[in-house]
């Protein structure tokens, strides 16, 4: 072209051009590049429309990026919403203009194409910014009054990440994320950015929860029974996320710590995820039967990498051997390239020529027709073929058929540094890092850094880690994932004759328990005989009446027998409150002494195991506080397995209170060791001297709801849940948490007595 | 006098010995010592016992307990009639008189003051009181007793007292290993050995699961249905839903990884 053309413009051009009127030079220079997609995508009104506003975000004082963004991504957004849709954007774009959150403009325009595409339609597009601007409107400061002073901190960022978040979840879910993050980092700026950047963890798990596809996490269980039950192994399972790392997508792979699987597997070609991870198990629990290591250093990568095929081949034959259904798993899921895909001029074409292969390997229809293939193919179920002394291979005799397929059909073209990758990653095989062993650990002459850093490692453990629990939102109705992080230890150890002496002190008490605990002594099914009404006629004694009767003497009316069973097989678990308030003097009518309601629970408590332990039921005691969601203690004083012996009375005797009380963590992770337990009835008591409360936690209905939500979970467990409460004033949330299964204990001097009383009496 | 030859066995039962129990069963019953058979549920406890008698030519008294099993339904009881009552003999009473061999098919569930009354049976007396009647019986020179029981049941009140136990010579059975079960479940029933062999697989893969949510894994037994089934023309996958994993579990997990273990087990 010459000089002349390009300073020549056509005339509807630079009318087009007089109509947007913008000043901007950025523009003028992309300006006939757009034109061009929009006049070929676009109708006429389409243009005008375009053009106009265009125009409108030119002169809106928010800079040069908005039109050109739009004049840039409008036409490919028609294509997909349709021209229709431009009123409604612009009209939500005039919104967000209007009102503090000008910056927000620009990321919203950028993700507008991505978005679109995840969206589809119309009305899809239109729930999405009326979910934005719902979150606009809340999240838009006000203080003292004055409207929308402060721009919504969260929504530029959540703009920028709109698309990948569709990309993971519907709008449904979406919606539901949004709202968790308003609610409950509404009040706090930085934290809302973190939260809708996706930079904070209960960000993610929230995300998590809403994403579609199988999770890992609600279907260990069946993985498990899977190992077991079809391969006679366990594995701990350890899941990684594909979500946060969108260049190097990471792959199954297992070590000594566990098997590796991604957190969640969408549905593929008809497989379910749950079939997929089944697939994956399947793969490496081959690698670890038959596969042994080699070692690597004196194999280029390429050869490498021919060896994991055809290792991979092998042990999958060798797993189908097992399972001949394995077959078609394996075969949905493998890819299936075209012969002809890859080009050998330009391309390194290996990766390529593997991946028919190992779908030859695997599929006898597969349909390909190059000879080596064929040839090589034969020559692997040839040494795979069943009935020679070994029918099995070995890792070793796959590498040298693998050697020489490398050699045979090597390429020039293979060392191009352009690689063919499409459709050749088999997505269900692992890494195989386990297949190879190395000569030299490393190419560095000082080593001994890396013993240094395991001492370190060692030391810092500490303690049990955490367990995480949820935690009932009732404004919302939803649970926070992991939101209560519970550290469990041992409680420290004092001096056990202190109980004893406490025992002494309430011989008289213990005689009279002694005496009811008879009573309740395990028996067993027990017949009822000599009933005038009972479940069924006692023949026996039938037949003596009637003979009575009929040697003319006056019969024994007594003739039916009933059954009822009296065996106990009852576990219990005690929870104490430990919190700072059980230090208060005990207060009460006729009160002389100057115990503290510690004291007191200590001695009711010491009766009690005492009590459980002679009628021999399996019986726990764990103590609570918490310092805040991040720091819940859980004290483990006594065990089911542990005997009621002066080590358990040690720690009962060193019991200490102070903190808070998050009573709902402390129950779910007390739940979860008597939910172990096999017995026919469940118990939990829990001793408490107040409401549900913590410092991190404003409102004080969030966690006696949440103590509420943890009864009804338990119910479901099959545990029964009895609240011992030394409140005088409990009743005005204690029925809330525990509806009728409570008491509560005014006269706190009398609780020693009380307390095994209640519990013979609930568990008679 | 009771018709003994209602009780003999007329047809040979198949049974598989899986080591010499055979030989072992047959030296206790020269000697008359009582026999206990535990082992898990559908693993050929009673067909051995059938079998057993067939071989030696006795007849054979089944009782299978139950919890509401009193001890005069053993021994036996007064009954009325039109004109006064009648002494009727108990299966055990019955099995004592005519020389049969008395098998009490899962002991525990009975009460344990029931189990009692065959102390006298089992020890050098060999005898059997009946104090309502104010008779005494000598066991037939060839009565036998036989027990069963299946220990599984891991519950502590379900066990057999001692002083029960230590009446008995006992024999543990467990399912047979994969080649012997094949030959069993082809033989039944009459289907070839390679459907046995992958029906055989797949309960193998449930007794793994043993103890992680199921009580018991598939049974022999249980593989012969659905050999069965299958012979009857069913499609094998849906045989072995029905006759293999329905049965045994509630459980929506282990339903799941079981079916998954039919559908791997059996390629199109």
């Amino acid at each position: 072209m010459t000089e002349a053309n390009t300073a020549y413009e056509h005339p509807l051009m630079k009318a087009y051009r007089e109509q947007l009127s913008c000043g901007f030079p950025q523009v003028a220079e992309v300006f006939e590049d757009c034109m061009a997609e929009a006049l070929s995508v676009l109708s006429k009104e389409g243009i005008n429309a375009y053009l106009e506003y265009a125009r409108f975000l030119c002169k809106m004082g928010r800079g040069v990026e908005p039109v050109l963004i739009f004049l840039e991504e409008w036409p490919s957004i028609a294509t997909t919403l349709g021209e229709s849709a431009l009123p409604a954007i612009s009209d939500f774009i005039r919104k967000m203009w209007k009102s503090p959150n000008g910056r927000a403009i620009v990321p919203f325009l950028q993700t507008l194409a991505a978005t679109s595409r995840r969206l589809h339609s119309q009305e899809q597009m239109q729930d999405y910014m009326d979910l934005a601007l719902a979150f606009m409107e809340r999240t838009t400061g006000s203080i003292h009054g004055i409207h929308t002073t402060f721009a919504s901190p969260g929504l530029p960022e959540f703009f920028k990440h709109s698309p990948y978040l569709l990309n993971q979840v519907s709008i449904a879910g979406l919606k539901n994320w949004v709202e968790y993050g308003i609610r409950n980092y509404g009040d706090h700026p930085e934290r809302q950015q973190d939260y809708f950047s996706l930079q904070s963890a209960d960000s993610r798990a929230m995300l998590q929860k809403e994403r579609h596809g199988t999770l890992l996490v609600d279907n260990e269980r069946k993985l498990d029974l899977y190992l077991r039950g079809l391969w006679q192994t366990d594995a701990h399972f350890v899941p990684y996320s594909l979500k946060f790392d969108e260049l190097r997508k990471p792959i199954p792979y297992y070590d000594k710590l566990g098997i590796r699987l991604p957190d969640v597997y969408d549905d593929v070609n008809d497989v379910s995820g749950l079939d997929r991870y089944r697939a994956v198990l399947a793969h490496i629990i081959g690698h670890q039967r038959w596969t042994t290591a080699i070692f690597a250093d004196n194999y280029s990568p390429f050869q490498r990498m021919a060896i994991e095929f055809f290792e991979d081949a092998r042990v999958e034959a060798l797993a189908m051997r097992e399972y001949p259904g394995l077959r078609r798993l394996f075969i949905k899921l493998h890819p299936k390239p075209l012969e002809n895909a890859c080009d050998p001029e330009t391309t390194s074409c290996l990766r390529h020529r593997l991946a028919m292969l190992s779908r030859a390997l695997l599929d006898p229809q597969h349909g390909y027709c190059d000879a080596q293939l064929l040839d090589f193919t034969q020559r692997f179920h040839d040494l795979m073929a069943p009935g020679g002394s070994n029918t099995e291979s070995s890792t070793e005799e796959i590498a040298s058929l693998a050697l020489s397929y490398v050699a045979k059909t090597r390429r020039q073209s293979d060392q191009f540094a352009r690689v063919h990758f499409g459709n050749t990653e088999v997505d269900y095989r692992d890494d195989n890092r386990h297949m190879w062993r190395f000569h030299e650990q490393s190419d560095d002459e000082e080593m001994f850094d890396d013993h240094r850093k395991i001492v370190l490692e060692e030391e810092e453990l500490q303690g049990l880690p955490p367990r995480h629990y949820p935690e009932w939102d009732c404004n919302s109705q939803t649970y926070r994932p992991d939101w209560a992080s519970v550290y469990e230890a041992l409680h420290p150890k004092g001096n056990p004759a202190h109980i004893d002496q406490l025992l002494i002190k309430h011989a008289a008490l213990a005689k009279r328990l002694k005496r009811m605990l008879d009573l309740l002594k395990p028996q067993d099914k027990v017949r009822i005989r000599y009933q005038e009404e009972g479940s069924e006629l006692d023949l026996d004694v039938a037949l003596r009446s009637l003979i009575d009767y009929k040697s003319g003497a006056t019969p024994d009316p007594r003739i039916n027998m009933s059954h009822k069973t009296s065996g106990r097989d009852i576990a219990v678990m005690l929870l104490l409150d430990l919190s700072e308030s059980l230090n208060e003097k005990a207060s009460g009518p006729g009160d002389t002494s100057d115990q503290t309601i510690l004291q007191l629970s200590q001695e009711a408590v010491s009766l009690l195991a005492w009590a459980v332990d002679k009628l021999g039921d399996p019986f726990a005691i764990g103590g609570f506080h918490s310092n805040t969601r991040h720091d819940v203690r859980y004290l483990h004083i006594k065990g089911y397995s542990e005997r009621w012996d002066d080590e358990v009375k040690g720690r009962l005797a060193a019991m200490q209170a102070a903190y808070s009380t998050r009573m709902g963590a402390a129950m779910r992770h007390a739940a979860h060791y008597l939910q172990a337990q096999k017995a026919d009835k469940k118990l939990m008591l829990i001793l408490t001297d107040g409401e549900p409360s913590d410092v991190d936690t404003k409102d004080e209905r969030l966690l006696i709801e949440d103590a509420r939500q943890a009864v009804k979970e338990l119910d479901q467990k099959g545990i029964y849940t009895y609240c011992i409460n030394l409140d005088p004033k409990a009743d005005e949330y204690v029925a809330d948490i525990f509806g009728k299964q409570y008491t509560v204990i005014d006269n706190i001097q009398r609780l020693p007595e009380r307390l095994p009383q209640l519990f013979i009496a609930l568990t008679k | 006098m009771t018709d003994k030859d209602q009780y003999k066995i007329r047809k040979e039962p198949f049974y598989q010995a899986q080591g010499k129990e055979v030989a072992l069963y047959e030296a206790a019953y020269v000697a008359r010592l009582p026999v206990m058979i535990k082992g898990p549920t559908g693993c050929g406890k009673s067909r051995f016992v059938e079998y057993m008698a067939w071989r030696l030519g006795k007849p054979l008294i089944t009782v299978a307990c139950n919890e509401d099993m009193t001890a005069s339904d053993l021994v036996g009881r007064y009954i009325l009639e039109a004109n006064g009552t009648r002494w009727l003999d108990g299966p055990l009473t019955t099995a004592a008189r005519i020389g049969a061999i008395c098998y009490l098919d899962e002991i525990v569930e009975a009460r344990q003051d029931t189990t009692v009354v065959i102390h006298p049976l089992t020890d050098h007396r060999r005898t059997l009181p009946l104090d309502k009647k104010g008779e005494l019986i000598e066991a037939h020179p060839d009565f036998q007793l036989v027990i069963s029981y299946n220990p599984g049941y891991q519950s502590l009140l379900k066990d057999l007292k001692q002083s029960t136990k230590q009446r008995f010579t006992a024999f543990e059975f467990d399912y047979p290993d994969a080649q012997l079960e094949t030959g069993i479940v082809a033989k039944e029933t009459g289907t070839d050995e390679t459907l046995a062999g992958k029906l055989v697989k797949i309960g193998r893969t449930a007794r793994n699961l043993k103890g992680h949510g199921l009580d018991e894994g598939i049974s022999t037994r249980l593989l012969v249905y659905a050999a069965t089934l299958i012979k009857g023309g069913v499609e094998p996958r849906d045989a072995c839903r029905m006759a293999l994993v329905r049965p045994i579990t509630d459980d929506a997990d282990i339903r799941d990884t079981l079916d998954h273990a039919i559908d791997a087990t059996f390629a199109v």
